[in-house]
């Protein structure tokens, strides 16, 4: 017999999984655009003071310097610490920190969660303890903090004159549903079984098998947590994976093109793309490249 | 007509669309304060200049104070609708391949992203400076923008996207007000370097005025009939054809050569030159001892260096950049044609932001083939002149209060930081820096083209408020100094745009004249340390 839960499992982590690779793949395939860089660039080795290779003369000659590791670093600090808005807004920061970590924690929660019902599909025999403290740990500390930050991006939008102007609806409602989220977590591990039976749950959903009754709460979490995780790839909050576009592929992409280079057949290819602007100065018909307008001659 | 109670703060998303009278009118007690000589508003801030009546009457002008875009106001409803629909057309072609591919990417990620946080806010100079007018805000254009995209350009926008991103009407009105808002940002992008996600309402103001221009003809006279046009014409945007622009260098030559004592002389047209320097044409008439400063040094240091004669091929500047793609890749081309035709090694820039990052950044990703010449900033050169020891430097010749501006299209887009810093701590023992410096830097206030923008009262707004954090920021490096006009003092800024600027706006606060803030480039004060010259360069120059 299919259970209803493990359908809604299963279409919620699909669609997750599905949009995040839609989006990732369309905007991967968007075409090579114009350079847009802002430095520091991460990347540019000896130039941590902001500057660039271009602080060199004869500059295509020379050896230029990557280091991964200092771009890595500063991707991971932003990401997991929020840097930016560390330093250019920390009113926000006290609410938003604690929220996307709280998160951070949450979906190391829910991995535990994973590998704990592995271990009992698996029959693994070592760990059972430390492992159900780390997921009791984890859970109730990311639910308060993400608790924490929700409530307070939440209020904070809604009596800050400045950012309610800006916040519709939408942005109530999905601070809600993680201010609902922490709530049931922390009611679920506090609760005389705690996250037992969502591990038990879990264990059912890997082996498509009936699962035991679950309490309430823990079923209302499990249902709320599966629709958000569907519903976040839907939204602006998908900045959480589009980020790396827009700061590792615009914001640090100082890639010079070279002659010959792969990069400037893609340019080439760009610069093909039809026209159709209709200003008096571009006349667009549809038919005319790029390269056309670029070197038409204006009507003197 | 409905009113908004406090046009400043009060403004909301949806009043941008609604039929009232101007959006906000800012008065000198919302601005932002100013240190000291300029601390009483009441003794320095000159009234603002009110909009003519003529003006009003012919152009839309609900938006704010001033006027740059001069939209005629249209004959008949049917005209209205007809502009309103060009418009949609536009912001569509926006978020096609074919017709944006050079932003696609960085603008659409920008509109589906943002989280509204503001943290763009507090970094930007206009809006800090109005007393933080809700109409300045960064991201309150964008926000107009993105609703009207997700309204009335995405499938069940007009179910979905009220409750997702917020409502908004697209009318006349809307259009309108847009197009002159898009002509409320330096495009400096310190709010994109701030931003946590990465989006960038700098390039949100660009696309903007892009989708005006490149679909509805609409841009600002300066930039496309003055500017753009006139240079693809003529040869120059300052009017000059080749004829010209040679005659005024052999008067520069002339007089650079009675200053500093030495016989010098500009190269023209040397074939297969190791560079070709090409200045912003308006050095030529606003700072002729910029283009000076240039020949001496080259000269002096031996440097196989020319100009060229070709139309366009002596001026570097392209106003395509701050609001037209097809403008923008036109005089590109031309500039790299000049360079192919003489065969030289590589393109150098003189002191132009613009220039530098139209010609090698933004150019990177449209030249290719022949036309893909080395490309490269001054900034290095005068760098490794300075310090090989070629030219005899006395910095003692300098020994006044220096500071430093950074032009943002130079540094904070251009990674070009500390060659500039390095010829001045060799020669300028007075120098100290601005807070905040380098890739942090605020604009001058006359970016993105606004420094040759005069119109109607664009002045007042220009220099009261997209320019005042720069000015705050000159005045606090050079705290603690005399500050009467008795003691000289200079701001270093390598930019031909900065410069127009700062003229303008120290004279605005007579701040040259009651406290010798003085300004101009760093060739200048290379010429005026060095020991071969006659004493006294820059201010032979300015008499």
């Amino acid at each position: 017999m299919i259970e209803p839960l493990h359908v809604l499992t299963l279409s919620c982590i699909v669609i997750f999984i599905t949009a995040v690779l839609v989006r990732f793949i369309r905007t991967a395939r968007m075409p090579v655009h114009l350079r847009w860089e802002i430095y520091p660039v991460a990347h540019d080795k000896g130039f941590e003071h902001g500057g660039s290779y271009m602080e060199n003369q004869d500059w295509r000659n020379r050896p230029q310097e990557h280091s991964q590791l200092n771009k890595l670093k500063e991707f991971l600090t932003e990401f997991l610490f929020l840097k930016a808005l560390f330093h250019h807004n920390r009113k926000l920061w006290w609410s938003s920190f604690p929220f996307h970590f709280g998160l951070y924690i949450i979906a190391a929660f829910a991995g535990l969660l994973v590998i704990t019902a592995l271990s009992s599909v698996f029959n693994v025999k070592h760990g059972g303890v430390f492992l159900s403290y780390l997921v009791q740990f984890t859970g109730i500390a990311g639910a308060i903090l993400c608790l924490f930050g929700s409530a307070g991006l939440f209020f904070r939008r809604l009596f800050d004159k400045g950012l309610k102007k800006y916040s519709p609806i939408s942005a109530y409602f999905n601070l809600l549903l993680f201010v609902g989220i922490s709530v049931l977590m922390l009611t679920v591990g506090f609760s005389s079984s705690g996250f037992g039976p969502m591990s038990a749950y879990i264990v059912s959903f890997l082996t498509w098998s009936a699962h035991p009754e679950m309490p309430g709460p823990s079923k209302a979490l499990l249902i709320l947590s599966l629709l958000v995780l569907a519903y976040i790839p839907l939204t602006h909050m998908s900045h959480f994976f589009m980020k790396w576009f827009t700061w590792d592929k615009i914001r640090w992409d100082d890639e010079p093109n070279l002659p010959g280079s792969k990069l400037e057949k893609r340019i080439q290819a760009a610069l093909a793309y039809p026209v159709s602007w209709s200003a008096p100065h571009i006349k667009g018909d549809g038919k005319k490249s790029w390269v056309d307008v670029a070197t038409e001659e204006i009507e003197k | 007509m409905k009113e908004i109670d406090n046009k400043n703060t009060d403004l909301k998303v949806e009043d941008f669309s609604k039929d009232s009278d101007r959006l906000l009118e800012l008065t000198n007690d919302d601005l932002m304060p100013l240190p000291e000589p300029l601390d009483d508003k009441a003794k320095s801030e000159p009234p603002w200049k009110p909009l003519s009546d003529s003006a009003k009457e012919k152009y839309e002008s609900d938006l704010d104070n001033t006027l740059l875009l001069n939209i005629p106001k249209p004959k008949s409803k049917e005209e209205e609708k007809k502009y309103i629909k060009q418009f949609l057309q536009g912001l569509e072609k926006l978020f096609t391949k074919e017709n944006n591919w050079v932003f696609l990417q960085p603008f659409k990620l920008t509109m589906e992203h943002c989280t509204k946080c503001h943290t763009c806010s507090e970094a930007c100079h206009i809006f800090q400076a109005s007393g933080r007018a809700e109409l300045y805000r960064p991201t309150y254009r964008t926000e107009i923008l993105r609703r009207i995209y997700f309204k009335y350009l995405k499938p069940g926008g007009r179910f979905f996207g009220r409750w997702q991103h917020g409502d908004i009407d697209l009318n006349w009105k809307t259009v309108a007000r847009l197009a002159e808002l898009s002509y409320r940002c330096n495009l400096c992008r310190r709010c994109a370097q701030a931003c946590p996600i990465g989006c960038d309402n700098g390039l949100v103001a660009r696309e903007i005025r892009k989708l005006f221009s490149q679909e509805l003809g609409w841009a600002t006279k300066e930039l496309h009939e003055k500017g753009s046009m006139q240079q693809l014409r003529v040869g120059s945007s300052t009017g000059m054809n080749p004829e010209v622009v040679k005659d005024n260098m052999d008067f520069i030559d002339e007089d650079a050569s009675d200053i500093t004592g030495m016989d010098i002389k500009t190269p023209w047209d040397v074939q297969g030159a190791d560079i070709l320097l090409i200045h912003n044409a308006g050095e030529i008439l606003s700072w002729p001892e910029n283009p000076a400063a240039f020949a001496v040094i080259l000269q002096a240091a031996g440097i196989s260096w020319t100009l060229s004669s070709e139309a366009l091929g002596y001026d570097s500047v392209n106003y395509g950049l701050f609001y037209d793609d097809a403008m923008l890749a036109k005089v590109v081309i031309k500039h790299a044609l000049a360079a192919k035709k003489l065969g030289v090694k590589k393109i150098v820039f003189g002191e132009c932001g613009h220039a530098h990052k139209a010609l090698t950044i933004i150019a990177d990703r449209i030249l290719t083939g022949d036309l893909n010449i080395p490309r490269e900033s001054s900034m290095p050169l005068l760098r490794d002149i300075v310090m090989s020891g070629k030219l005899k430097l006395d910095p003692s010749r300098n020994d006044f209060p220096v500071t430093l501006h950074d032009p943002c299209n130079m540094v904070r887009m251009m990674g070009i930081v500390e060659p500039q810093r390095e010829v001045l701590r060799k020669i300028a023992p007075r120098f100290r820096e601005m807070t905040p410096h380098g890739v942090n830097n605020y604009c001058c206030g006359g970016g993105s083209g606004f420094a040759i923008h005069s119109g109607h009262n664009f002045v007042d707004w220009r220099m009261k408020v997209s320019g005042r954090m720069k000015m705050k920021q000159i005045l606090e490096a050079f705290k603690g100094e005399d500050s009467s006009s008795e003691t000289y003092k200079y701001i270093c800024a390598p930019c031909s745009n900065c410069k127009g600027q700062f003229r303008d706006i120290l004279e605005y606060y007579g701040l040259t004249e009651n406290n010798g803030i003085h300004y101009g480039g760093l060739v200048e004060l290379i010429v005026n340390a060095m020991t071969d010259v006659k004493p006294g360069f820059i201010r032979a120059w300015e008499q």
